[in-house]
């Protein structure tokens, strides 16, 4: 067997000794922080990714929720204008009924003190008409009537006199 | 029937090995590449960078051994080596290097534990690691809940994937316990075998002794996680009838043993293939003592070369998917992906030519 197939008794030992005080001291001393490190990590990025799994699905929630707040606001709101839009309406149509109400009483008022006033004036003409009449047959008597010429003369000048309107 | 090709193919890849030598035959004067390369891909005693005209550029490694009854000698190798020049080997507390063999000159057993050149590199890959890993480690401290940083965000990639394609994938839940060896073995293999690429360097993972310790530890994990599962399906392999049980338990029985040991030869030979062929490459140049041949040399050497870096990376990859398929497969808890574990192992191991 040429020389460098056969294992050499000397390489042999040194090699066990030395690679098993590698082994030993890089175990300890390397693999084993190098390891957990790696470990730690992986696990603290598996942690963060999950966290913002968790997160994203907290924000997808908070917006449904939000969405939900909004379109019920948006509901209130409408609701609220159409009450109030149709109070208004109801507010005004009232008003407008109390106003044409008072208008038609001011307008009998009105008309009934004009009634009042025209029947007043009426028999207040009545009266002056009664009393210029007696005035005239009174003055036609007191002048004795003789002549009818100036009787009628007379009348018309007193007739001249009164103003009927 | 996948198993046997795995074995098949190993063989396939060390008869090419085999034949290296037989290169030797064809002598070119003074040169001898079988020898050159066997020489490069081999260990050696001491550090030797660049020889010039001026002399040979060598750091001289320690020398310990042990000798029942005479106990242990340290000593630089400087005294005993013969650098470059061939002739009587050197002498010294009675040991001497017979072909970067140390042997005593009294012929009595002798244990090298001697720091050599892959030993050195393996000391300087270890320190190597540790400085890149506690400062990769020490970013995560730094950087705490920020993202990665410089040497840091080059590795993070890399870790991951060992842990999420190889290790959750293969083992299962029962992964955790199984991480730091799947990432000391893929970085250990990665980083000599590029470590390995450098000139000068050593070829530690395509030493057979390394792929040896890694495939053995990597036994020894799978056999100490067994469940019931893994053993009853290796002594009562389901849907096997009674009369067969006997030669499928041998079978299986062998099977334990092929897997680390393809683990430990595909390994050794990628490495070691790699090396031979670029060193082949630029033995060319010596061998037809042409400036001719240069741009051939130069095109094929960096095409291997870089080819080398695709495949340093890649079988610390597959060392490290098999390793973590056969302790999935030990500590699964519902036996019943068998068939998928061979047809892995099957597709995995026709990397290994």
């Amino acid at each position: 067997m040429p020389a460098f197939l056969s294992p050499e008794l000397g390489l042999i030992f040194w090699q066990l000794v030395i690679f098993l005080l590698v082994l030993f001291l890089l175990a300890k001393f390397a693999w084993k922080p190098i390891l957990l490190a790696l470990k730690e990590r992986e696990d603290s990025i598996e942690g963060a990714l999950r966290m913002a799994d968790q997160a994203k699905i907290e924000m997808q929630q908070l917006k449904a929720g939000n969405e939900k707040l909004l379109t019920e606001a948006r509901l209130e709101r409408d609701r609220m204008m159409q009450e109030a839009t149709q109070m208004a309406n109801q507010h005004r149509e009232a008003e407008k009924a109390r106003a044409t109400a008072e208008a038609n009483n001011i307008i009998q008022q009105a008309r009934e003190a004009i009634q009042t006033e025209k029947n007043a004036a009426l028999a207040e003409v009545k009266n002056t008409a009664a009393k210029l009449s007696l005035d005239i047959a009174e003055r036609i008597l007191r002048r004795e009537l003789t002549d009818p010429a100036a009787q009628t003369q007379l009348v018309d000048s007193y007739l001249k006199d009164v103003k009927l309107n | 029937m996948k198993r046997l090709l795995s074995i098949l193919l190993c063989f396939v890849s060390l008869s090419v090995f085999a034949n290296e030598p037989a290169a030797e035959g064809e002598k070119a004067e003074g040169f001898n590449p079988g020898e050159m390369i066997l020489h490069h891909i081999g260990d050696s005693h001491e550090w030797h960078w660049l020889a010039t005209d001026n002399g040979n550029f060598t750091t001289y490694l320690p020398i310990i051994a042990y000798r029942p009854g005479k106990g242990l000698s340290v000593f630089s190798s400087k005294h005993i080596s013969n650098g470059e020049s061939e002739g009587a080997a050197k002498e010294y507390e009675g040991l001497k290097l017979e072909h970067e063999h140390l042997v005593s000159t009294d012929g009595s057993k002798v244990y090298d534990f001697s720091i050599t050149k892959n030993i050195a590199a393996l000391l300087g890959s270890a320190v190597l690691m540790l400085v890149v890993f506690t400062a990769v480690a020490s970013g995560y401290k730094k950087n705490h809940g920020r993202a990665p940083k410089g040497i840091q965000s080059f590795f993070e990639p890399i870790i991951i994937f060992i842990r999420d394609e190889v290790a959750k994938k293969n083992i299962g839940p029962k992964y955790e316990r199984y991480m730091p060896y799947l990432l000391t073995v893929f970085f250990f293999i990665w980083f000599n075998n590029l470590l390995g690429l450098t000139p000068g360097a050593a070829n530690l993972s395509g030493n057979i002794a390394v792929t040896m310790v890694l495939a053995v530890m990597t036994l020894i994990i799978t056999l100490a996680s067994s469940n019931k599962y893994y053993w009853a399906h290796i002594f009562a392999t389901p849907g096997v009838p009674k009369p067969l049980l006997p030669i499928m338990i041998i079978v299986e029985v062998i099977g334990i043993f092929t897997k680390p040991f393809s683990l430990m030869i595909r390994l050794f030979a990628n490495i070691t293939a790699g090396h031979i062929v670029v060193l082949s490459f630029i033995s060319l140049v010596f061998i037809f003592k042409s400036w001719a041949v240069a741009p051939v040399t130069l095109a094929f050497g960096l095409f291997i070369n870089v080819l080398e870096l695709l495949v340093a990376l890649l079988q610390a990859f597959i060392f490290t998917l098999l390793t973590s398929m056969y302790i999935g497969g030990a500590v699964e808890e519902h036996h019943d992906a068998d068939m998928q574990m061979g047809y892995d192992d099957g597709s995995a191991s026709t990397h290994a030519h």
